[in-house]
């Protein structure tokens, strides 16, 4: 990776991205240590590590898009998704999920989550976190002024507008339920899932049409 | 047995032990209102150690952000939820 260093100075290290075979650093050293003595004892597996693996890979946002596409379009699903977020999931053939609550936007209300204890997001769901949402500032800030970092992702809300910040902070994952645009009523559901993004899920952004 | 009831008003404990943990600081001494019974959940403070768990109820409580941040700016609906184990809850009355 070559890029100019004209404003600072660091013979000590490269930008290279890890490699796969690079020798191994201090917390991989002790990941694997860990690891290998967890299946010598028999606490796990190497195949369900592996499997774990997969599934968490395997994970996206696009998982939450069908979610909420379909309880876009079947007011039945809906109503068990916002009861009973891992019924509903499950429903679908995803998961499982551990204890997963959907949480709704409305023309009133509009939910953020967050963790700010460390990074819990409904990853058996969604995949892996991006970055900024394990940061601190995002992390520390958002439960102190949601409106102000809502308004840096480009998401001005109203002040009658009832904010709800979710803190993750036990064993509960949460998504956002975005509100439907209403234009988009009656689309079938493969088209409402484009629609709905990331950000969407865990409510930085709305769906736009 | 659930100790509180959707509705219920409670503080968080103020407590500040030597110890693995999941109730954030900044909730402490903070009033709430139990909005959701999420269920039984191992205590944090005993997984955390390998002991078998104590378990109990966790409630998904919500304060207001006014109640929260004295300097908060936003409207004065809006609210921060988390998820609090009961042993770190005591009833506020209302």
């Amino acid at each position: 990776m070559s890029h100019d260093h004209d404003d600072h100075d660091h013979d000590d290290h490269d930008h290279r991205p890890p490699q796969p075979d690079d020798p191994v650093s201090r917390y991989e050293a002790l990941e694997q240590a860990l690891r290998e003595l967890l299946i010598e004892k028999g606490v796990v597996t190497a195949d369900g590590l592996r499997r774990t693996m997969e599934v968490l890979e395997s994970a996206s946002p696009e998982n939450g898009a069908r979610i909420v596409a379909r309880a876009w379009s079947d007011p039945a699903f809906k109503e068990l998704l916002l009861q009973d977020g891992q019924a509903a999931v499950a429903s679908l053939g995803m998961g499982p999920t551990g204890r997963f609550v959907v949480v709704e936007n409305t023309p009133e209300r509009h939910n953020v989550i967050v963790c700010t204890l460390c990074s819990c997001y409904p990853r058996f769901v969604l995949g892996f976190p991006p970055a900024w949402y394990k940061s601190r500032d995002y992390r520390a800030r958002v439960v102190h002024e949601p409106r102000a970092v809502l308004a840096e992702f480009g998401l001005k809300l109203s002040d009658d507008t009832e904010v709800v910040v979710s803190d993750s902070t036990a064993e509960i994952r949460y998504m956002v339920l975005p509100q439907q645009p209403p234009e988009t009523k009656g689309w079938p559901e493969e088209k409402l899932a484009g629609l709905i993004t990331r950000d969407c899920l865990i409510g930085t952004a709305v769906a736009r049409a | 047995m659930a100790a509180f009831r959707v509705g219920d008003r409670v503080r968080v404990r103020t407590n500040d032990p030597p110890t693995h943990m999941r109730t954030p600081a900044f909730l402490r001494g903070k009033v709430g209102v139990i909005e959701r019974d999420q269920g039984p959940f191992g205590r944090p403070e005993d997984l955390a150690y390998g002991r078998a768990p104590r378990v109990g109820t966790v409630y998904r409580v919500r304060f207001r952000q006014r109640e929260v941040w004295p300097d908060y700016r936003g409207g004065p609906r809006d609210t921060v939820a988390a998820d609090l184990f009961e042993h770190w809850l005591d009833r506020e009355a209302s």
